[in-house]
């Protein structure tokens, strides 16, 4: 299949670097359709201890252009949301019920054919230990070259011009010599970057980066984050960053999600969120985190741990065990608040 | 560019002399210990060639002949000055140089494993790539007892009920008496493989029928390593299908017979190659039992009627020529190793 004939995405016919200008008819108006809408997910893993309810009724949407961040705990569901959302999990996992909606197209309801023609073209994803997620027996140029065989109509002797360009981009040095070289030649944060050329390689609308920075030594982190970001700014590329830190997150993301057993607990504006975080589990996951002025005595862990998401007993608020502002009322439905200024939680008894 | 394929080629001679030097102790190993379990082995080849109706005296004069009445130490040290001049001895009950007779013996035997091991290959790994693909299926399960019963089942059985049901019940096969039929005359010896030869010779009835005489022997060795051979693909596959670099491979939308032969595959094979070299050790083995089912004449049948005869030298030689297969096939397999890993490719 190659590009003509994909599903389109609305992004795919928009002007580099005027990316939601189709979709704002009126300037004065922000975009009302987001990018990537998704409704009320529901996903579970059959286990062998039995069925896990890893995902219970998430909506998030990410506009345009935007920066979201997806903050959680190892576990909480986060990274599980987008393999997913790409359908790339395992075939123990099933979606049980709602919707995302990707510009239009459906993510959730169509043909694997349809899906696989949209991953990596308009909805890009790079993952942590980038080492382990390429290939070890194939250069790395040709591991570009083999995701714009796929979805563009690049001519073959272009191909090799277009992968070198593409690790130019992500400021790879002497990127002609990289291109021939293995995973294992390249250092960490360089097998970054060539994940990012590949993720970006066909100038996807939306890239999910998934703990990008993980392992990776610090100064690699900052400049792996910096050139990710300079590549959204340049391209009105909307990222979603998924991090167990809340402060890399803080730092990148212009929204922050927190995620918890599954449920997305808590929405807001990053400032919003580190001034006034609404639900208790940001709170303790704000008082773990290092950032600020705070010094290192003050921090103070979150207590318990995530329940287990295969009991069939589980509070509607599966925070709730863990939590001390518990009410009665916590023991029924589920439901989130809006707050104002763009603040959801779901939250009875909200801080 | 040049300078450096013209490094890499000569890293790479340096490599293959190295390992070859490497392995001399490991060849001197095997003749000291080849020469003293023949030696220690019960029966008295004087008393055996000088015949049952022999005197004492003859058979003093029969052992005297072959130098056996000489010290241990004496003996290896002749050996051994023989075997540096690459004379292997001569054999008693032929009187043959063993040498000669190897040379001439030995490519019916490389024929009938290679063919066993290709014939296993091209089965097995095909079948543990369907079975990691699809675990717990019928396919799968086939898997299993396909291999179960070919490990299971002794050679020499699963030969003789091979030629019991195809050439004795259903007449499909030949007689199992040799590598071709007395009514054809061997092909012209270019590689001494008939089934090449046959080919360069473009005798298509010849082709016939020397597929014909290696089909059932081949498929009794192969059913006996498919199992080594399809677990394994199988094991790593299913490692390979879960690493990150397949997610990777399908979060960019390859398809799924890319992510599956290009990226899942050839990483899979790696193991399957080093498992390959064990493989073909296990199947000179047991080709010994199958060349005397089969009445083939390979080196296997040829040694062991000399163990039978207490011939010393055949039986030395022959496990010298198995060693040094076997060193040589461990070296080509890291060879091959190295093009299909970049990462092994600078290690040595």
């Amino acid at each position: 299949m190659n590009a003509a004939q994909s599903p389109s995405i609305a992004g795919q016919a928009r002007p580099a670097g005027a990316v939601s200008a189709h979709q704002t008819p009126d300037p004065a108006k922000p975009a009302r359709v987001p990018l990537l809408d998704v409704r009320d997910l529901h996903l579970q893993f059959q286990t062998r201890t039995g069925v896990a309810r890893v995902l219970d009724g998430v909506s998030l949407h990410v506009d345009r252009g935007e920066t979201l961040g997806i903050v959680g705990e190892s576990g909480s569901g986060k990274s599980v949301l987008f393999l997913a959302l790409l359908g790339i999990l395992e075939a123990n996992a099933r979606v049980t019920a709602g919707s995302a909606s990707f510009g239009g197209f459906d993510l959730l309801g169509s043909s694997e054919a349809e899906r696989s023609s949209v991953r990596g073209r308009e909805l890009a994803m790079v993952f942590q230990n980038p080492r382990a997620a390429l290939n070890p027996i194939r250069r790395v140029g040709h591991q570009i070259e083999d995701v714009l065989l796929r979805h563009t109509a690049t001519p073959r002797h272009a191909l090799q011009a277009r992968a070198i360009d593409a690790l130019r981009r992500v400021q790879i040095a002497d990127p002609e010599a990289r291109y021939h070289a293995y995973p294992f030649e390249l250092s960490g944060g360089q097998c970054q970057r060539v994940m990012i050329a590949m993720a970006l390689a066909c100038e996807p609308a939306l890239l999910i980066a998934d703990e990008p920075t993980t392992g990776l030594d610090v100064t690699t982190q900052a400049a792996i984050m910096a050139l990710i970001a300079r590549i959204a700014r340049e391209s009105g590329m909307a990222t979603i960053l998924v991090t167990h830190d809340l402060g890399l997150a803080g730092a990148h993301c212009d929204r922050i999600a927190v995620m918890h057993a599954g449920h997305l607990v808590e929405t807001a504006p990053a400032a919003e969120l580190f001034a006034r975080p609404r639900h208790p589990y940001t709170a303790r996951l704000l008082a773990s985190t290092p950032y600020g002025a705070r010094s290192i005595e003050s921090l103070v862990s979150v207590p318990g741990q995530l329940p287990d998401l295969t009991r069939t007993d589980l509070s509607p608020c599966r925070f709730s065990e863990r939590c001390d502002r518990v009410l009665p009322a916590c023991a029924g439905a589920l439901v989130t608040r809006d707050m104002g200024e763009g603040h959801h939680v779901a939250c009875h008894n909200p801080c | 560019m040049n300078a450096q394929r013209l490094l890499a080629a000569r890293a790479g001679v340096a490599f293959v002399l190295r390992r070859l030097a490497a392995a001399l102790p490991n060849l001197l190993g095997v003749v000291i210990v080849t020469f003293l379990l023949t030696r220690a082995l019960p029966g008295d080849p004087a008393a055996y060639f000088a015949g049952p109706a022999a005197s004492r005296e003859a058979i003093e004069e029969v052992r005297h002949a072959l130098g056996l009445d000489r010290g241990l130490a004496t003996q290896f040290g002749l050996y051994l000055r023989d075997l540096a001049q690459g004379d292997l001895g001569n054999s008693i009950s032929t009187g043959r140089p063993v040498a000669t007779e190897l040379v001439e013996r030995l490519p019916a035997s490389l024929e009938l494993t290679l063919v066993a091991l290709v014939l296993a290959t091209l089965i097995a790994v095909p079948l543990g790539v369907l079975a990691a693909t699809r675990p717990g299926s019928m396919v799968d399960h086939l898997c299993r007892v396909i291999a179960t019963a070919g490990v299971s089942l002794p050679t020499f059985f699963t030969g003789l009920l091979l030629a019991y049901v195809f050439y004795f019940l259903l007449g499909w096969a030949p007689p199992p008496t040799g590598r071709l039929d007395p009514a054809f005359s061997p092909p012209q010896a270019v590689t001494g493989f008939y089934l090449i030869d046959a080919l360069l010779d473009a005798d298509a009835e010849l082709l016939a029928a020397v597929a014909g005489q290696i089909a059932l022997p081949a498929i009794t060795l192969a059913l006996f390593v498919i199992a080594p051979i399809s677990r394994m693909t199988r094991a790593s596959m299913l490692g390979v299908l879960s690493s990150d670099f397949v997610r990777t491979a399908r979060a960019v939308g390859l398809s799924r017979a890319r992510v599956l032969y290009v990226y899942a595959l050839r990483n899979a094979l790696l193991p399957v190659v080093t498992t390959l070299g064990m493989v073909f050790s296990f199947l000179l083995g047991s080709s010994i039992l199958v060349e005397k089912v089969f009445a083939w004449p390979g080196v296997g049948s040829y040694a062991l009627e000399a163990l039978v005869a207490s011939d010393y030298a055949p039986v030395q030689g022959f496990v010298l020529v198995l060693a040094a297969l076997y060193v040589l096939l461990n070296l080509v397999i890291d060879l091959a190793y190295g093009v299909v890993d970049p990462r092994a490719r600078f290690e040595a």
